[in-house]
């Protein structure tokens, strides 16, 4: 052990840190299949220890700022779903809010509510997919195979409200397309029902796993002025110990409404954004609870005629239906000049969305602030000096999605 | 707080002058147009100053307003005050002959990317940054692709023709 040591720090005082000192160099990536997308990063090895890392990003890099600048408003929330496709859900409310609050629209408080369930399901499928790949990741794959069941039905409710299970583009400008139909209620009633089991099982297999433990805690940490400094937010965020929630700080879509707590970790490490997960998935689960339980009575869109597509009957039969159905399907509605800032609690951290408009057809300029390209530049800095299987571990316990970090 | 935008840009004022270009509401946020010379001293200082303590980069982004001569690129900068849960946003605006500013990378290690994805897309050159190359597009590009002039398909496809979509 004092060998190693001894070369670590004579590597770490080399002059050149690259190729000189006897490292051997390692492609981790970009199909490697612990890597859980498409990320490359070449590692300088001393041994089993990481000495330098360079993460690569832009594998499956779509250009969707630059896409963004030629879709008529409507258009582009087919492209936020690509981001997170974890969690596509809350990317679509997050795009339209941010054009709700360019256009002045109050949404109608029943909407806001279908929104908080849908956005509070989808963090669920999205923390759960996480935690479970950091099981397996850590060599449990039994976790992984038993929550793919409640994501699924998670999915079978967004298919239920809009046709699609992964790239959802729920809701509209303004609203949601529709309300919520009886079978969609069920399967949500059944999912609040069995998700307690669920959890409760998951937690059973991994939080008081003496070899789980022994694997996560202390592995991958980053303390808080690091993380702040390196604009971490989100799950990453809160496991290092600050209790910054954009649903409690800048609360949209009527979460001031609801009670939860922001559960905190202490250290940063991967079990601390494990456990950040873990308890989060009970507030959003209570989140939901709260919202079927006092979900008021109302219309599920506003009345924003310009940016909202009418029913299928009126088009055909309302001659002003026809004009904004085409209208809005032509991009050829007014739009006010403007710039504007919104940001959603994103399963990763704060999504946020800048967009200027020149009154013109098209966004002039849409800047996605995706929470994962932010924190993603750390990892060479938590990784280095530990070794290849925390990296691993800790690349899954930071929640990289592929879609979101290359936009 | 009540008068976030005039408490600010009144600390602004006294401290760096005419470095404040402009100063206005826009929607939620509080924003600045600044001279690029200032640019770092007043992140820095806001960043720093136990009154201002503007310690989250929030995003950053460029812009590229192609009518606006002598203006044409820009940088956005979007700052957070978590304890107080203060935004703001900050512009700058410099001729795209000459696209340099200064980079925030001794503040912000979260700036390093996103230093290099706008030089990727717009071009910008961050004076001091440590490691300016291209990070999603692919390093033999030799054009910075959101700058409006170039359109957003291949101009030289014949295989297309969309005219009587409008495009």
């Amino acid at each position: 052990m004092s060998e190693v040591k001894d070369i670590k720090e004579k590597n770490t005082k080399s002059p050149h840190p690259l190729g000189e000192g006897g490292y051997s160099t390692l492609n981790l990536g970009p199909t490697h299949p612990a890597t859980h997308g498409i990320f490359q990063n070449i590692l300088k090895m001393d041994g089993e220890i990481i000495m330098h890392a360079e993460p690569m990003a832009g594998y499956i890099h779509r250009a969707f700022e630059k896409i963004a600048e030629h879709k008529p408003y409507y258009q582009i929330t087919t492209l936020t779903d690509r981001l997170n496709y974890c969690s596509s859900p809350i990317n679509n409310m997050g795009w339209h809010m941010t054009m709700e609050k360019l256009i002045g629209c109050e949404v109608p408080k029943r909407a806001q509510y279908l929104r908080v369930i849908i956005m509070e399901l989808s963090r669920i499928a999205d923390h759960l997919v996480c935690n479970s790949v950091i099981g397996v990741d850590s060599g449990a794959m039994t976790v992984f195979l038993y929550v793919f069941q409640t994501r699924e039905h998670i999915y079978e409710i967004f298919e239920e409200i809009c046709g699609a299970r992964l790239t959802t583009n729920i809701g509209r400008i303004g609203g949601m397309e529709r309300d919520f139909n009886d079978t969609t209620w069920k399967k949500i009633k059944a999912v609040v029902e069995e998700l307690p089991r669920i959890l409760e099982e998951f937690e059973k297999l991994l939080v008081r796993n003496r070899i789980f433990m022994d694997r996560a805690i202390g592995c991958g940490p980053i303390s808080a002025e690091r993380a702040l400094n390196y604009g971490f937010t989100g799950p990453n965020l809160r496991a290092t110990g600050v209790d910054y929630d954009v649903r409690v700080m800048n609360p949209y879509s009527s979460y001031q409404d609801f009670k939860f707590i922001v559960p905190v970790g202490q250290n940063g490490d991967v079990y601390d954004r494990f456990m950040v997960r873990e308890q989060e998935m009970w507030e959003s689960l209570s989140i939901i609870k709260q919202a079927i339980a006092t979900i008021p009575d109302g219309p599920f869109h506003a009345h924003v005629p310009e940016f909202y597509l009418p029913p299928k009957e009126e088009v055909y039969n309302n001659m002003e239906a026809l004009i904004y159905h085409f209208k809005i399907v032509m991009g050829e509605n007014e739009v006010p000049k403007g710039e504007v800032y919104h940001a959603v609690e994103g399963g990763n951290g704060e999504l946020g969305f800048y967009l200027v408009s020149d009154g013109g057809r098209c966004a002039y300029r849409l800047h996605f602030r995706r929470p994962c390209f932010i924190y993603y530049q750390a990892y060479p800095e938590i990784i280095k000096g530990g070794f290849l299987s925390d990296a691993i571990l800790t690349m899954s316990a930071m929640n990289v999605i592929a879609g979101e970090l290359d936009a | 707080m009540e008068n976030l935008l005039q408490y600010i840009e009144e600390k602004l004022k006294a401290k760096f002058g005419d470095a404040i270009i402009s100063a206005e509401q826009s929607y939620d946020f509080p924003v600045y147009v600044i001279k690029r010379e200032k640019l770092f001293e007043i992140i820095q200082y806001l960043k720093e100053d136990p009154e201002m303590g503007f310690e989250f980069l929030t995003t950053l982004c460029g812009l590229h307003f192609p009518d606006n001569k002598g203006q044409e690129l820009g940088m956005m900068y979007q700052l957070h005050n978590m304890p107080k849960n203060w935004r703001i946003r900050l512009k700058t605006f410099f001729p795209i002959a000459d696209p340099e500013v200064q980079t925030l990378t001794p503040l912000f290690s979260s700036a390093n990317w996103q230093e290099r994805q706008e030089f990727d897309f717009f071009g910008i050159i961050f004076k001091g940054h440590p490691d300016l190359k291209r990070i999603l597009n692919m390093d033999e590009m030799n054009y910075h692709p959101m700058r409006k002039e170039y359109p957003l398909e291949d101009g030289t496809r014949t295989d297309k023709n969309d005219s009587m979509f409008g495009r």
